[in-house]
């Protein structure tokens, strides 16, 4: 009987414990984004991290759990998903929550609204590594929805806090995706540039009116949800994340940026190796589409080099998993990152488009997305180059907790 | 192919074996059928173990000698192609793929045997220099998923060619070779009355045509014994092709998601005797003692994540590995589109993640797969008297740094990297999405 109650007391201090992570190859994605050898890294008991360094500085306290890997690196981010919203039933009224097509303009959409954090995808990403996901409302519709940045380990929404940022962007799609049939409008490319023109007029008059109504003192105009997030896409509060495929597209997308003055995020991009100038000069970051996204419609031209091409041009860009419509139901980041490095990509910038990259999209590297002191303790563990494909992912840290050892 | 002639078929190369170091064949090249020696290469015959230091020895069409370089006797006049800190494998088998615009059946009706693949495919579409491109030499090119028995699929070798029958098959009795394309679950099941709305239905359907198609055979025998001259036989394609997979003249590539599903195409088989492949497979591991049982090879999809249908909800990475355990016959599809051909080699590297052994691996892209669809003897392993139909790498095939270099079919190399329009191909970019150029004409890029 004491011998049971001293193993449970045990267990339950170690699973209580903090974690020191081991790694033979730390990536803390600092500096020159070079690798460090025989690293360690101590998790605070605030999920911070506390100590990172060689091992021979580092004297890990006693009743830490440690961990041993190959390789560590931060925990994965996806800069753009629909994880959460895209069940994996892929049953429509039941775990699709991505698209809502009856109006093409739909930004008061917030994807917090619709996350489930306990979908099997996003396990699967988590066992993988993924610790973060940018994700929402998908391409699809002229503006489809708001995004919104979590941990992969938060099950539930229940308050605005659960999020890292509950309103990170506002999703945009320009080309043929966002196009209707059937006499409905938009049409035609033209015609979706003009009704987001003006959309984004109306929220300008809104905004104005809201000023001065807050100059005078008088009573604000009446709220109007669709026109209050998009004034805060016009105040840079709220980036416009805008899905463009061909370079005409792009081309639109830039115009709008200059007309209006937002905050522009180019988000899949396949052609952008065509205005790569054009992209560098307005200083715009790009998410770009998956590797192995499927070369059709408005992707046939894209190439499995554009992330390279972006890098050598010296534009900010991030890999995303995007969304699927059929199988596999959910991409996973590294694997597209992957994919990149055997295309010219230098594989620890590979790996920093998976972690330090977008959370500087993203406005949140100084939370996430490196191994700094004072920074969440978020770490994906692995038996070899996070990259190779036949590598495993051995354990998985949010804010200093082991959420996976699952060695998948 | 019934299984013993399988068994047979992978006894042979242990039997070749004395054979693989010499070249028995010691006829100088000539301009249509030159010699050519790669030399210094990491060789994975697949039908034996690896080779550092290896030389590929191909007369015209054909593997002379596949053997450590001390060993191959290279002839005066061949020409030496230095392979030097590059892999060389055999050309890779895609057992179900949907390149070239393939189509089948419409949405008419749950079976239709009487169409074919070869009626739909365009060899100029650019998914099939793509897949050049991933090292697939040898393709099952077959319809979708969406009827119980969509049409009968086609075998071609991926050759530089004008028409579909350049890239076609031909058997000994001149016919193109290829199976038929079956498949249950959800996919076949519609709101359409002519469509069965459940399994039950959907599996009571097939049992009727297979019924059809036994009487038919009758028929067709009786007739052949009384040789009436005035009694012309009536020719139904549809039982016609039916009787052709009852007399095992065309092997059932049939897709099967679940557990169940699974177990009723194993139960279709039983009761008919028809020769099967279980396609995709996604919950193999849960019945995988039964398909060992039922001796029925299988060819696995190797997805990224499971579901995006409920019946793949339950896919498992360690298909493969449950599958080797039992030493189930095994290949590996793209799919493609599903998985993009360029990615085959990648797909096969999940499945070692997942517990394959790599030399399972690398004979599921290759000689597995050739053994499903019969060509097993002619292609999918570097052995003397083969096609020379091989790839060759800038390394480890399963490393995702590893570039596909060249492919070559029946020793004509189909795809270059140094090539621009076929590096265009592989990586893509601006007019990848388009047909290569129609010599004389005015295609823009």
């Amino acid at each position: 009987m004491f011998k049971i109650l001293l193993l449970s007391l045990l267990s339950a201090s170690v699973s209580f414990a903090q974690i020191a992570v081991k790694a033979d190859l730390l990536y803390p994605m600092t500096g020159d984004l070079k690798p460090v050898k025989n690293a360690v890294v101590l998790c605070g008991p605030d999920g911070k991290i506390q100590a990172v360094g060689p091992a021979a500085e580092i004297e890990i306290p006693g009743g830490y759990q440690i961990l041993t890997a190959k390789v560590a690196t931060p925990g994965i981010i996806d800069a753009h998903a629909t994880v959460g919203l895209s069940g994996i039933l892929n049953s429509p009224k039941h775990d699709q929550e991505q698209l809502e097509k009856s109006a093409p303009i739909q930004p008061e959409l917030r994807a917090l609204d619709a996350y489930n954090g306990r979908d099997p995808l996003v396990k699967w990403l988590r066992d993988l590594g993924v610790t973060t996901v940018h994700t929402g409302h998908s391409p699809g519709t002229l503006i489809s929805g708001q995004l919104m940045v979590v941990k992969t380990d938060v099950p539930s929404i229940t308050s605005l806090k659960d999020t890292l940022i509950p309103t990170s962007a506002v999703a945009a799609t320009l080309g043929s995706n966002a196009l209707a049939s059937g006499g409905k409008s938009p049409g035609t490319r033209s015609k979706a540039v003009a009704l987001l023109r003006a959309e984004l007029l109306k929220a300008q008059s809104y905004a104005a009116k809201i000023s001065k109504s807050e100059a005078e003192q008088k009573d604000a105009p009446d709220p109007d949800l669709k026109l209050q997030i998009l004034a805060d896409i016009l105040s840079k509060k709220t980036p416009l994340l805008i899905n463009a495929h061909r370079h005409q597209d792009i081309a639109a997308a830039l115009r709008l940026r200059e007309e209006f003055g937002f905050d522009l995020i180019l988000d899949g991009a396949a052609e952008a190796y065509l205005l790569l100038d054009e992209i560098k000069a307005a200083g715009v970051p790009v998410i770009v589409h998956p590797t192995m996204a499927r070369p059709f419609g408005d992707l046939e031209n894209m190439t499995f080099t554009l992330a390279a091409q972006l890098h050598e041009k010296g534009i900010p860009f991030a890999f995303q998993s995007g969304y699927e419509p059929y199988v596999p139901k959910t991409r996973v980041v590294h694997f597209e990152a992957a994919l990149a490095a055997a295309y010219g990509l230098p594989q620890e910038i590979a790996l920093a488009a998976c972690t330090l990259y977008p959370a500087q999209i993203l406005g949140l590297d100084d939370k996430i997305g490196s191994l700094q002191p004072g920074l969440h303790a978020d770490l994906a563990l692995f038996d070899g180059d996070p990259l190779e494909t036949m590598t495993h992912t051995t354990h998985v840290i949010i804010n200093g907790k082991l959420v996976s050892s699952s060695q998948k | 192919m019934r299984p013993r002639k399988l068994l047979a078929l992978a006894i042979a190369p242990l039997l070749a074996f004395p054979l693989l170091f010499s070249a028995p064949n010691e006829k100088p090249g000539s301009p249509a059928n030159p010699l050519k020696a790669y030399t210094n290469a990491t060789l994975y015959p697949v039908s034996a173990p690896k080779i550092e230091n290896a030389t590929l020895l191909v007369r015209g069409d054909t593997i002379l000698a596949a053997g450590p370089a001390d060993q191959v006797n290279i002839p005066a006049g061949a020409e030496q192609i230095d392979c030097s800190g590059k892999t060389i494998i055999p050309g890779l088998v895609c057992t179900h793929s949907h390149i070239g615009q393939v189509a089948g059946g419409d949405g008419s009706s749950p079976i239709q045997p009487a169409v074919r693949a070869l009626d739909s495919i365009d060899v100029r579409d650019t998914s099939i220099d793509k897949a050049r491109a991933g090292g697939i030499t040898t393709a099952n090119l077959m319809s979708g998923s969406g009827l119980l028995l969509s049409g009968q699929t086609i075998y071609l070798k991926l050759r530089k060619g004008n028409t579909v029958e350049d890239l076609a098959i031909k058997l000994p009795d001149g016919s193109f070779a290829g199976g038929v394309k079956m498949a249950n679950g959800t996919n076949a099941i519609r709101d359409n009355a002519s469509f069965p709305g459940t399994r039950g239905k959907s599996a009571a359907l097939v049992r009727q045509r297979f019924l059809d198609a036994q009487a038919y055979q009758k028929k067709r025998a009786q007739h052949l014994t009384e040789n009436d001259p005035d009694k012309p036989f009536e020719r139904d394609l549809a039982l016609e092709t039916l009787a052709d997979i009852l007399d095992r003249k065309r092997i059932v590539h049939h897709h099967t998601h679940r557990h169940d599903d699974i177990l009723t195409v194993l139960r279709l088989k039983e009761e008919f005797g028809f020769e099967v492949v279980l396609h995709h497979v996604s919950e193999a591991w849960k019945v995988a003692d039964e398909i060992a049982a039922a001796n029925v090879p299988c060819s696995l999809i190797f997805l990224d994540s499971p579901g995006g249908k409920l019946e793949a909800r339950d896919f498992k990475w360690r298909n493969g590995a449950e599958l080797e355990k039992r030493g189930i016959l095994t290949a590996i599809h793209t799919d493609d589109p599903i998985n993009d051909s360029r990615w085959f080699l990648r797909n096969a590297a999940i499945g070692v993640r997942a517990g394959m052994s790599r030399e399972k691996a690398l004979e599921a892209l290759t000689l597995s797969g050739a053994k499903m669809l019969g060509l097993g003897e002619s292609t999918g392993s570097l052995d003397p008297g083969k096609k020379a139909d091989f790839v060759i790498l800038s390394g480890d095939p399963f490393s995702i740094y590893t570039r596909i270099l060249e492919t070559h079919i029946e020793g004509q190399k189909v795809f270059d990297l140094t090539n621009p329009t076929d590096r265009l191909y592989a990586e893509g970019g601006y007019g990848a999405g388009h047909a290569r150029e129609a010599s004389g004409c005015c295609f823009y890029r």
